[in-house]
């Protein structure tokens, strides 16, 4: 990488991240003064976006070329109180707690606790979620049988098409001013609410349109007063790009790229919402400007790799938003899980790999950066030349990039009924998640406690962590005759809590449907404009929400242990098993023993296990998957971790299948750390049996010897174990290429691996700033040291 | 277990052959200790087109190799030293019926991968690596593993209880591996470090 890139990377690298009061100043302002103009919803909020944007300090860094910063400066991370207000005690633990700090100064402090802690403590939307929660959830919730993913962040999870590389902003003014026109107030009787948010795209566009115009403002008075040549005329380019976009098409890499970050700073400063934004397939988008610039001469690969390489830092200057309580155990990370995809098919149904896709993939190796995430989708029609270059950056061992089934991720949206179209121009973001970019909001309501819900049947609807009742008392589990009878105990639980969660979310997302629209965001997702609904009004044209199933192979392995061991071999009794379960095996160590090495394993290619895991995967699919959402949608399931299966397994006691009390559940669609014996490929062969089309997203963890990978033998082994897997219908696989000596030195001299990234969930992250629980859960994680 | 049920946990694994090209490797000791079940068990492979590999000494009677020699679609095939007496020495037997074998094989024309384990002071001698090589090559056949000796038997004879008598031996240096991989190549063959 050049100099500025360096400069520049060195700088979002080291800066650690802190609270800016900026946003919260500024809406805290507005909804004092205009708050009473009692304007509809929409444009309430379309004007505080703009009150936020015209505000703000617009800040260009020494060496940018690409501009724009959610806070005054990189690293400066604004809260948003109208979703989640900050408690003096929030800053202080945001501020001291040991792993993912974000550091409050004495003044932002001041400023919290006089100004926008007053206002806000009891309008938060955080507030008024947890007031209208029932009895039954709040014991759930407090149990750790579900999370809650809206109570702190907004629904996003979403990712960008596109369109704005077609069309400016002023263009889409254009299609609201077209929609506002068909409105029928005569026969519509919701043809005000409409035109109220048409009304508000309106202002939001315009609020961003002056945004980039003031930084073109800007870098005009910095030109002035610079005293370089050469930075003159950088500051002069910058100007021309931020007049030219977003109100008009971008002419070039340049502007294109200049323009999704406007467009993303839009997303993330109107709310915080999950998964920040996402410029989705980069690799098609900006293709045509590459190519055209290149032919005719405007642009040379090192300037693409170069901007490119600029936009990466844009997107790693901006942690996520602060997360405290159980959101920050679930997602305890600074990555916003933005997630480039590159690779896949076109529209058409053709091979999409193209030479920028090998670029953005030079890009990612070299910057090797936490955020933005990358992957790459391989389908039956992607040259292996692609999948070899990426497992070239897979071996390094940083994680990135992952790997996704395009195949598999089609099947998905087709099945949830997505035009083929949409479906071939979708992808993965987040973590896993599959979605049709552009038109789809798909949100992610919360993870749900799998093993947690065994454990509650287990006691017959008490949770012995708290000592409180939860669910349904679904009988004492020491009278069931046969495996069935459990099994069907264990259903009965898991759709009442399932009931529990989504009676919350209907609650919740008509909360944000009625309190917070996000009309800017609904501007850029088809078909808000035409509809005139809010992305949060069910406008998209898809609506899907999921629940995340946690800790499959724990719940698996536990109640296969049951299933062999009291009732096929009788070797324990259930009153056995539930003592030593109570004792957390105290005095029961031979049991324990037999539970671990002597009884069948999710992971090993083994019927037995694999079979009852399949049992599961359909109860929990049986019980979401179709169910109505408030915006018109369905519900999915997907699974999928980030970092709450150490919180799932905190709040969890001892399991049958000889796991203690506290340990991590598995993750995602691993078998349990450690209980894959049979190497890589009985792992796959185990996992495939889960039918991933019927999912929107599954992950799975995979941890390889570094001198595995060494050689082109090894990389090509790997590139046939995923083609195996994928043509078995998997859906993402990820790796860690790390040995665990170097993982434990970590732990023991972290200031010797400050550098060192590790893949967690769908995200990598700096090992030394993962809790001890989640680096002891990596290490844990089975090594393959063959194939 | 029955050849039937070996068969059945290596089916679990034809997908991945599919993609690699990849199949089984029947080792031991030394497969050919129980020619009937090798002879059915490779027989089984084949009829479901599973590409086998047989990993053997040679010092087998060449009835027992005729038999199976159909079934195999290659074989790792050692040769430790081409001198009798010291084959004799080392290995308590002669080493005639392994090179008479290794001959007629390759005359048919079967897939070999030689295997030669490099062992400091006992065949890593320029003599027994050029008569190899020589040999090897006069047979028509290309492909040689160089295999390193290891020292990781130490702490396996210790637990066992049995004394390890090549403690003194230590593993090749990569100069000598390199030596005689060129050595290998002087005469034709295709020669890599290492197995695989």
């Amino acid at each position: 990488m050049n100099n500025r890139v360096r400069k520049l990377r060195e700088q979002t690298v080291r800066t650690k991240p802190y609270i800016t009061p900026e946003r919260a100043v500024l809406i805290t302002e507005f909804y004092r003064n205009d708050a009473k103009n009692q304007s509809s919803a929409p444009v309430l909020r379309a004007l505080a976006f703009k009150h936020v944007l015209e505000n703000k300090k617009i800040y260009i860094g020494e060496g940018e070329l690409i501009v724009g910063e959610r806070g005054p400066a990189p690293k400066a991370v604004p809260t948003y109180p109208e979703i989640c207000c900050h408690s003096s005690e929030d800053l202080e633990i945001l501020s001291t707690r040991k792993k993912t700090p974000y550091l409050v100064d004495k003044e932002t402090r001041r400023i919290y606790k006089e100004e926008i802690i007053p206002y806000w403590k009891d309008r938060s939307i955080r507030n008024a979620i947890f007031s209208k929660m029932s009895q039954e959830w709040k014991a759930a919730y407090e149990a750790g049988v579900f999370t809650e993913f809206l109570e702190q962040r907004a629904p996003g999870h979403t990712v960008l098409d596109n369109k704005i590389y077609g069309k400016g902003l002023l263009d889409f003014k254009k299609d609201i001013a077209r929609s506002m026109q068909q409105l029928d107030f005569l026969n519509d009787s919701e043809a005000y609410e409409k035109a109220e948010e048409l009304k508000a795209m309106e202002i939001a566009a315009d609020a961003l349109i002056r945004y980039a115009e003031r930084h073109a403002e800007k870098a005009r008075e910095l030109q002035k007063k610079e005293k370089n040549r050469e930075r003159r005329k950088e500051l002069k380019k910058i100007a021309e790009a931020c007049t030219r976009v977003p109100a008009h098409v971008p002419r070039n890499f340049w502007e294109a790229i200049q323009c999704y970050w406007f467009i993303h700073l839009g997303v993330v400063t109107e709310l915080n919402p999950w998964d920040s934004f996402n410029p989705g397939r980069l690799d098609q988008h900006l293709y045509p400007f590459y190519k055209r610039g290149l032919e005719d001469g405007s642009l040379t690969q090192e300037e693409a790799k170069e901007l490119l390489q600029l936009l990466w830092i844009k997107f790693n200057n901006h942690p996520a938003p602060p997360k405290v309580g159980v959101t920050a155990e679930e997602s305890n990370t600074y990555n916003d899980f933005a997630l480039i995809n590159t690779g896949g098919v076109k529209a058409d149904g053709s091979d999409a790999v193209n030479e920028l896709s090998y670029l953005i993939l030079d890009v990612v190796e070299e910057m090797r950066i936490p955020q933005p995430s990358s992957m790459v989708q391989i389908s039956k029609k992607t040259p292996d030349v692609f999948l070899k270059r990426a497992l070239k950056i897979i071996k390094t061992g940083f994680g990135q990039p992952s790997v996704f089934n395009t195949d598999v991720i089609i099947q998905e949206l087709l099945r949830q009924g997505k035009t083929i179209e949409d479906a071939r121009n979708g992808g993965a973001s987040g973590c896993v998640e599959t979605g049709a970019f552009g038109k789809e909001c798909y949100i992610l309501t919360g993870y749900f406690n799998l093993p947690k819900v065994l454990e509650i049947t287990l006691n017959n609807s008490f949770d012995p962590t708290t000592g409180k009742k939860v669910g349904l008392e679904t009988g004492d589990p020491t009278l069931f005759k046969t495996y069935d009878e459990l099994f069907g105990a264990f259903k009965k639980q898991l759709n009442h809590l399932i009931d529990v969660k989504v009676r919350g979310n209907n609650i919740i997302e008509r909360l944000y449907a009625e309190h917070l629209p996000v009309p800017f965001l609904s501007l850029l997702i088809n078909d808000c404009a035409v509809t005139g609904k809010d992305y949060n009004d069910g406008g998209a044209r898809y609506n899907t929400n999921y629940i995340q199933g946690v800790g499959l192979g724990t719940v698996t392995d536990s109640l296969t242990a049951i299933s062999y061991q009291v009732f096929d071999q009788k070797q324990v009794t259930f009153r056995q098993l539930l003592k030593a379960l109570e004792t957390n095996f105290e005095g029961h160590e031979t049991l324990r023993q037999r539970l671990l090495n002597k009884t069948p394993k999710y992971g090993n290619d083994d019927d037995y296990a694999d079979g009852i895991m399949k049992a599961i995967f359909e109860a929990y699919f049986d019980a979401i998957d179709g169910r109505p959402t408030t915006k018109g949608g369905k519900y999915r399931i997907n699974l999928l971790p980030t970092t709450v299966h150490v919180y799932f397994g905190k709040i969890l006691g001892a399991t049958p299948d000889g796991r203690k009390a506290g340990d991590p559940v598995s993750e995602g669609v691993s078998p349990v750390q450690g209980a894959d014996r049979k190497g890589p490929t009985a792992v796959i062969k185990s996992v495939s049996k889960i039918d991933h089309a019927r999912t929107g997203g599954t992950l799975l963890n995979q941890k390889f010897a570094p001198e595995l990978l060494a050689d082109q033998e090894g990389q090509d082994r790997l590139a046939q174990l995923i083609r195996t897997y994928f043509k078995l219908d998997g859906h993402h696989i990820q790796f860690n290429v790390i040995d665990v000596e170097t993982l434990c030195d970590a732990q023991k001299h972290p200031e010797k691996h400050a550098d060192l990234l590790v893949r967690v969930a769908g995200y990598s992250d700096y090992f030394i700033n993962l809790t001890k629980e989640l680096q002891n859960e990596i290490i844990k994680r089975t090594e393959h040291k063959s194939f | 277990m029955s050849p039937e049920e070996i068969l059945e946990e290596i089916q679990k694994d034809a997908a991945f052959f599919e993609e690699s090209e990849g199949g089984i490797t029947v080792s031991g000791g030394e497969p050919f200790s129980q020619p009937d079940f090798l002879k059915v068990f490779l027989g089984k492979c084949k009829q479901q087109n599973i590409h086998t590999a047989l990993d053997t000494c040679g010092y087998v009677s060449s009835k027992y190799v005729e038999k199976i020699a159909d079934k195999v679609d290659l074989f790792l095939y050692d040769i430790k030293l081409m001198d009798g007496r010291k084959h004799r020495k080392y290995t308590g037997v002669s080493n005639r019926v392994i090179l008479k074998n290794f001959k007629k094989l390759a005359e048919e024309s079967r897939s070999f991968l030689v295997r030669f384990p490099v062992i400091p002071g006992i065949n890593d001698d320029v003599d027994n690596v050029r008569q190899t090589a020589e040999f090897v090559s006069a047979c028509g056949v290309k492909n040689v593993s160089l295999l390193p000796y290891h020292r990781a038997g130490i702490e396996k004879y210790k637990a066992l209880g049995k004394s390890y008598k090549m403690g003194n031996t230590r593993s090749p240096s990569d100069k000598q591996l390199k030596q005689i991989k060129q050595s290998f190549e002087n005469c034709g063959l295709r020669a890599k470090i290492g197995g695989g």
